[in-house]
Parts: C-alpha cells; sequence; structure tokens
C-alpha cells in the first residue's frame, strides 16, 4: 500500500467510489442482458424459431 | 464489401458476439494493469502530492464522457439519415455508459478539487459544462423510457443528441477560451511540451485504452440487449396477436 499521507481519504474516496459506479454499471449491464437473453430464447422456444 | 451490412442486427450479432470474449479479457488487462501501476507503482507529485493518482480514474473517465455523448450524437445522425435500428439502439446503449463516466468524471473532480482547490465545486466553465452534461445524459434516457413508440423515441432522442453535442464540445474545450475557472489546463495534448511527466503518462495512457475498451464492450453488450428486447417484444406482440385472433 503506497503512502498516501493527509490525501488518503481523498485518494481512497475517489477509487471506491469510482469501483462502485463503474462495478455496478457493469453489474446491471451483464444481469440484464442475461435476463432478456433468457426470456427471448423461451419465447422463441414457445414459437418454435432459432434466437438472435 | 461495405460498412452497412453491419446495421443489419443479425450480422452484428454474429460479430459483436465473436469479439465479447476478447473485448472484455483486453479491457480488464489494460484497466487491471493502468489502474494498479498508477496507485502503487508512481510516485507522489511534488505539488499534488499523492492525489495525483486521482488523474488515472478522473482524465479517462471525463475523456469518455465526453466522447460517449460525442458517439450517440454519431450513431443517432446514422439513424436520422438512414434508418439503421442498430444504430439509435446503440446511441440508447451508450448513453447509461457515459452518463456513468461522467459521474465518475464529477465526483473524482471533488474529491481532487477538496484538497487541491480547497472546495468540492466552484462554477467553473469546465465544471458546470460537465454538470449540464450529465443532466443531459439523464435526459435523454428519460426520453427513450418516456415515448412508447421506438421510431419517434428514436428520432427526438437524436435532436436531443445534437443539441447536447454543444455542451459535450465545450466541456472539452472550454478550458482553452474560457481562463477565468479553476480547471487547469489539459492534461494531455498532441503538443507533447504541455503532457504531464512520462512517469505519470504511461500508466495514464493503459487506463485510459482501458476506459475505452470498458466503454466499447458495454455499449456493445447493452447495443445487443436491446437488439434482443425488441426482438423479444415483437414476439410478445405477435403472440398477442394470434391469441386474440384464436380467442
Amino acid at each position: 500500500m503506497p503512502e498516501l499521507g493527509d490525501y488518503a481519504g481523498a485518494v481512497l474516496g475517489a477509487y471506491a467510489a469510482s469501483g462502485l459506479l463503474i462495478g455496478l454499471l457493469v453489474a446491471h449491464s451483464v444481469l440484464r442482458a442475461g435476463r432478456v437473453r433468457r426470456a427471448l430464447r423461451r419465447a422463441e422456444a414457445k414459437q418454435g424459431r432459432s434466437h438472435v | 464489401m461495405s460498412l452497412w451490412r453491419y446495421a443489419n442486427p443479425v450480422e452484428f450479432m454474429r460479430l459483436s458476439g465473436r469479439a465479447m470474449p476478447a473485448l472484455w479479457a483486453l479491457t480488464a488487462a489494460c484497466l487491471g494493469a493502468g489502474l494498479v501501476w498508477g496507485f502503487f507503482f508512481t510516485p507522489d507529485d511534488y505539488r499534488q502530492g499523492a492525489t495525483v493518482k486521482i488523474i488515472y480514474l478522473h482524465v479517462p473517465a471525463a475523456l469518455m464522457a465526453i466522447n460517449a455523448w460525442i458517439m450517440m450524437l454519431v450513431a443517432s445522425l446514422i439513424w436520422a439519415v438512414r434508418r439503421h435500428h442498430v444504430s439509435a439502439l446503440a446511441a440508447r446503449a451508450a448513453a447509461p455508459v457515459g452518463a456513468t463516466f461522467t459521474l465518475v468524471a464529477l465526483v473524482t473532480g471533488a474529491l481532487w478539487g477538496q484538497p487541491m482547490w480547497g472546495t468540492w465545486w466552484a462554477w467553473d466553465p469546465r465544471l458546470t459544462s460537465f454538470l449540464i452534461l450529465f443532466v443531459f445524459y439523464l435526459g435523454y434516457m428519460a426520453l427513450w423510457e418516456a415515448v412508447e413508440d421506438p421510431e419517434k423515441a428514436a428520432d427526438l432522442t437524436a435532436a436531443l443528441a445534437l443539441v447536447g453535442s454543444v455542451f459535450a464540445l465545450l466541456s472539452r474545450y472550454a478550458v482553452l477560451f474560457w481562463n477565468q475557472g479553476l480547471h487547469q489546463g489539459a492534461s494531455l495534448s498532441l503538443d507533447a511540451e504541455e503532457n504531464v511527466a512520462d512517469v505519470f503518462y504511461l500508466p495514464l495512457l493503459l487506463s485510459m485504452a482501458g476506459f475505452v475498451l470498458l466503454f466499447v464492450t458495454l455499449v456493445l453488450l447493452r447495443t445487443r440487449t436491446e437488439i434482443r428486447l425488441r426482438r423479444l417484444r415483437a414476439l410478445e406482440l405477435r403472440a398477442g396477436r394470434l391469441a386474440e385472433e384464436v380467442a
């Protein structure tokens, strides 16, 4: 761990906030993609079509 | 072979599906290497101290916040001129990614500004234009959700993307022609004399490459989801009509 001195709060806060925001974005994108893909598969199976 | 063949959803899905695993791997490698190098293995700046480590997040996020809007503008113009649905969906898919990067730039900027400027926020031209850009992102996403007809939503959001591009460009160039603000000049420039020192420059470049790749990867993933969602709605609509006919 580097010595951050008086600026530890600002630096660690910036990395934590960015990690949280980007992590939420990635998780939302991946989970939503999976949910929609599964729903489309089900709908296509019902209608007997191959999925995109 | 025409570039426009990739505007065909089936062709787009085929090509982007192949590229996704490599894009995820490259994103993780560049972003991980850039941030670890910047955080653990670079010295403090003689004036900024350890807060210089924030540039590995702030500069790439700010860069992509602006570029994401420019990408949305280009995709919207392609929709407006050529009516390719994939381009409209790509613009829609990019908005949450751009909004998140704008928020990251605002938050990291505030966290850096407090110890360096003595304030979290100032109504400086660049900061203000960035805040307006963030509001434009929110408005853009809200407009897509509010309009039920997808073609009408794509038309209206294309117009909004055009208007918002003024603030995207202002965010980029405000530091060049408005000197009264707190925000310093550009950290990176094609003019080598204005660039940051090499010891910060190389991890910063790597981190920027990571953010660009993260943007491309997430936009492709979200565009694929939008295409599937549109197909799902079409199938549900058809099934509903069939059910009505049978009834």
